[in-house]
C-alpha cells in the first residue's frame, strides 16, 4: 500500500513531499512517542504514528528511514518540522484522529490489502 | 581509541541545542552508507549515535562524537566536558534519568539511551568524571565484512 | 462493541500483572499515550489506557482520571513501586511484548473505538466507526 491510498482513504493532510506519495510503500506501522523506544523499535519502511511535532521527530524518521510522518490529533508540527523534513524528504501527514483510531485504521488498511 | 589514520569524522555538539539533535547521527549514517557499510551495522550505529548524541545535548555543556572505521570494527567515541554522571550504574539502569520535564515532554529522557547504546554495541566503555564530563566508547565489530 | 478485560488479555497474549478479580470489567474505548501529559489532557474516564509508559505516576494519573484498566505494551520491564501502587489503588494492570501499533491494531479490528476529552473537560467526543 503507498502513502497516496492512504491519505486518500484517512483524510490525512501531508504537509510536505507530496511527490513522494504515489511511489512510497508502506511496510507495517509504529506507534509511539519515545524517541528512544522508536530508535531502538520500529522498522524501515514504518509509517510512524506519534503526536510529537518537533523537528526532532524528523532526524528520527530519517534514521529509521521510515516511509513517513502522520502527527495525530490535528496537531500542527512546527515550521522547522517541516522544513527539514522537506529537505530529508519525509512525507509529514496530520490526522484529526487520536492515536487509537487513527492506529486502528491504518492497521485495517494494512490488512485489507 | 583506535589511531588517527581510521578517524573518518569529527563531529561537533553543542549543550542543550535540541533543534539539531539527530543531525550528527544522520551525517555518520550517510558516510556508512557511503562506505558500503551493511544495513545491519548502520542500524546499530545510528541508534547509539543518536542517543550519545541526545545525551551530549541533554546533559553536557559540549562534546564530540568520533567515527572510526578500521577493517574489522567501527568504533564511536563520544566525549563531553559538563556535569557528568555521579553513578554510572545508576544510570545504566533502563528507566533511570535526571531529565527534566521540558525534555520528557519531547521524547527524550525515558531513560534508555545508555541502556540501548549497551545493548548495540559488541564493546562499550563509559567513564565519567562528576563536574567535568564523560567518554562513551562503543565499538562494533564487523565479522569478515 | 465491547471487550471484557479478559477477552483483551486473550486478543494480545497479555499477562495479567494486578487486578485477576477484575477480569470481568467492561472495556468500550481506549487511549494510547506515551506521554502523561497527553493522558491527563485527553484520556476519557472508563477508558483503557494503552501505554509505554510504566512509573508509579502513571497509575496515579489514571486513578485520578477513573481510568479502568492501564496496558503496557512494549514488553516495558515493570518496577515493583509500580506494580504496588496499581494494586494499592486498584487498577488492573496487563503487560504485552506486542508494540503500541499492533495492540491498537487489534482492538480496534474488535470492536474498541477511541475516546478523548476535550480539552475543557465540558465536552466529550465519541468516535464511531
Amino acid at each position: 500500500m503507498t502513502l497516496e491510498t492512504l491519505v486518500e482513504q484517512l483524510n490525512l493532510k501531508c504537509k510536505c513531499c507530496w511527490e513522494k506519495l504515489k511511489t512510497t510503500e508502506i511496510k507495517g506501522g509504529y506507534a509511539g512517542d519515545l524517541l528512544s523506544d522508536v530508535m531502538a523499535n520500529s522498522q524501515e519502511g514504518n509509517v510512524w504514528v506519534t503526536r510529537q511535532v518537533h523537528v526532532n521527530i524528523v532526524a528520527v524518521a530519517s534514521l529509521k528511514e521510515h516511509a513517513g510522518i502522520v502527527i495525530v490529533q490535528g496537531a500542527n508540527p512546527e515550521k522547522d518540522t517541516i522544513d527539514r523534513a522537506t529537505r530529508e524528504g519525509i512525507p509529514i501527514m496530520v490526522s484529526d484522529l487520536p492515536e487509537f483510531e487513527l492506529v486502528g485504521r491504518i492497521y485495517q488498511l494494512i490488512q485489507n490489502g | 581509541m583506535p589511531s588517527d589514520e581510521y578517524l573518518e569524522g569529527i563531529y561537533y555538539i553543542q549543550g542543550r541545542d535540541f533543534v539539531d539533535a539527530g543531525v550528527v547521527s544522520s551525517e555518520i549514517k550517510r558516510t556508512l552508507k557511503d562506505k558500503g557499510i551493511p544495513e545491519n551495522i548502520i542500524r546499530r550505529v545510528a541508534i547509539i549515535a543518536f542517543e550519545a548524541e541526545v545525551n551530549i545535548i541533554s546533559y553536557a555543556d559540549q562534546g564530540t562524537i568520533q567515527l572510526f572505521i578500521e577493517p574489522e570494527a567501527i568504533t564511536i567515541e563520544a566525549v563531553d566536558i559538563g556535569q557528568g554522571i555521579p553513578d554510572i550504574e545508576q544510570a545504566l539502569v533502563e528507566g533511570f534519568s535526571t531529565a527534566d520535564d521540558a525534555i520528557r515532554e519531547m521524547g527524550f529522557g525515558a531513560g534508555m539511551g545508555l541502556a540501548n547504546i549497551k545493548k548495540s554495541s559488541d564493546i562499550f566503555k563509559l567513564a565519567s568524571e562528576p563536574g567535568s564530563g564523560t567518554h562513551l566508547t562503543s565499538i562494533i565489530k564487523l565479522n569478515g565484512q | 462493541m465491547r471487550l471484557r478485560l479478559s477477552e483483551i488479555r486473550d486478543l494480545l497474549d497479555a499477562k495479567v500483572i494486578t487486578g485477576e478479580d477484575k477480569l470481568d470489567l467492561d472495556i468500550t474505548t481506549a487511549f494510547g499515550a506515551d506521554l502523561m501529559s497527553d493522558v491527563l489532557a485527553f484520556a476519557r474516564s472508563g477508558c483503557l489506557l494503552i501505554t509505554g509508559l510504566s512509573n508509579p505516576q502513571s497509575v496515579r494519573t489514571a486513578y485520578a482520571l477513573d481510568i479502568a484498566a492501564i496496558l503496557v505494551c512494549r514488553g516495558k520491564p515493570l518496577a515493583d513501586k509500580f506494580i504496588e501502587i496499581a494494586r494499592e489503588l486498584s487498577i488492573p494492570i496487563l503487560w504485552t511484548r506486542l508494540i503500541m501499533f499492533e495492540v491498537c491494531g487489534r482492538l480496534y479490528q474488535e470492536g474498541l473505538t477511541g475516546c478523548i476529552c476535550q480539552a475543557s473537560g465540558t465536552e466529550e467526543k465519541h468516535l464511531a466507526k
